[in-house]
């Protein structure tokens, strides 16, 4: 069964036929957006964060029929904030492969959006669902911090 | 790898329910734990056009929707309040944000998985599931209920005034727990949910624990005597019955 869906794309209103068992992974990767990665195929690493109606969720565990009426925004669409937020991580070195960092600028980004001034516990919270093999996770809780730091004037 | 043939997005409850009486048809929750495995769905129905993704709360009672994700449930200021933060801690543990945005009561609950937080602590709470057909039924009989083509349409948590706590013990973050415990008290009995035995929670609820330290420590052993644990990967048995005797003590501490 093929079915039609409408969703906006990074602003962008597209209508698709699709496959009713189509991962919303898959979905945004065929519109290009290869920010968005596959990683564990179990629910668990963060890799595949896009956000649903400005809400971070796991793209590999998401029907792309879910996605019908919806706004699904990946890196490729918040570009600029993404690039602002990319210079504190190279500046502490929080990239190394750089497999994971799309997800979690991604949620970096909607804990910005939902939280006020989170406290380095809760940043700890908020990013126990994007998993790094590389960095052991200061370098990145640091450049959280600074960026945080920054944006809200405490220098 | 999931298949599915065809996707349904219920315009009611009764179209629903009249679709999930096939076999090979499935409710979507989450999707979380759907996606795992290989299985092949003829038809998955999807509820979440219906409106039961919200959490409602009068006087009486909290009623939340089968499609309410555990994030909304971390985050709702009513239940927090009602339940001094337990019912944040039972989910904050659960993979990550993202994940919690997906995944859903209803899912959770109906499912009745072993290594579920959230059936722990609503055990320990005064709680029914309402199914579409059947109607509303105590939580703690639901759990034996055979699994059939019934859907579960909303928790009623009753505001019973209570003490609650909940822990779990987990052998890495954001895994599934070892052991999962809620302690309450309501209705002057202390109501103690264990969950991850690996088995999926059962609750006892016994007289008050006594205040002296050494009676208590009795008394939790008996409550312990009722619960069977068992051994997998994660954990072996007399572990999981340890930890769980530890946690029963604390939590119980914790609400005094």
């Amino acid at each position: 069964m093929i079915m039609k869906i409408q969703i906006e794309l990074n602003g962008r209103n597209i209508e698709r036929e699709i496959e009713p068992d189509l991962t919303l992974l898959d979905f945004v990767r065929r519109e290009g957006c290869y920010s968005v990665k596959c990683g564990c195929e179990t629910s668990n690493c963060g890799l595949c964060t896009v956000w649903m109606d400005n809400r971070p969720v796991l793209s590999c565990s998401v029907l792309a029929v879910r996605a019908d009426g919806h706004a699904v925004t990946t890196l490729e669409g918040v570009q600029e904030r993404a690039e602002e937020f990319g210079t504190y991580l190279a500046d502490q070195g929080g990239e190394q492969c750089g497999f994971c960092n799309p997800g979690f600028i991604m949620n970096v980004l909607a804990m910005e959006d939902e939280l006020t001034d989170p406290t380095a516990e809760e940043i700890r919270e908020y990013f126990a669902g994007n998993l790094c093999r590389c960095s052991g996770y200061e370098s990145q809780l640091r450049a959280i911090l600074n960026y945080f730091n920054e944006k809200r004037g405490k220098v | 790898m999931l298949t599915i043939r065809e996707y349904k997005k219920a315009e009611s409850l009764q179209e629903a329910y009249e679709l999930n009486q096939k076999k090979t048809s499935r409710i979507l929750g989450g999707g979380v734990w759907l996606r795992m495995g290989d299985r092949r769905i003829g038809t998955v129905i999807d509820l979440s056009g219906l409106r039961l993704d919200q959490i409602t709360e009068d006087v009486d009672e909290f009623v939340i929707g089968c499609m309410v994700t555990l994030r909304d449930l971390e985050m709702h200021k009513g239940l927090a309040e009602y339940t001094s933060g337990a019912i944040k801690e039972s989910v904050r543990h659960i993979v990550g944000v993202q994940f919690r945005n997906c995944a859903t009561v209803g899912g959770s609950i109906y499912g009745r998985f072993g290594f579920s937080d959230i059936l722990t602590i609503f055990l320990a709470m005064d709680t029914e599931v309402e199914l579409y057909h059947v109607g509303r039924v105590a939580l703690s009989e639901f759990i034996h209920m055979p699994y059939d083509n019934d859907i579960l349409v909303a928790l009623h948590v009753k505001k019973t005034p209570l003490s609650i706590c909940y822990l779990s013990q987990r052998n890495t973050a954001t895994d599934f727990p070892v052991v999962a415990c809620a302690v309450s008290e309501y209705g002057n009995k202390t109501h103690i949910s264990i969950g991850a035995r690996p088995a999926r929670a059962e609750v006892v609820t016994t007289a008050l624990f006594p205040a002296d330290e050494e009676e208590r420590r009795r008394a939790v052993d008996g409550v312990l005597s009722k619960f069977t644990f068992g051994t997998n990967r994660r954990a072996g048995a007399d572990y999981r019955r340890h930890i769980a005797g530890v946690l029963i003590e604390r939590a119980y501490l914790k609400i005094l």
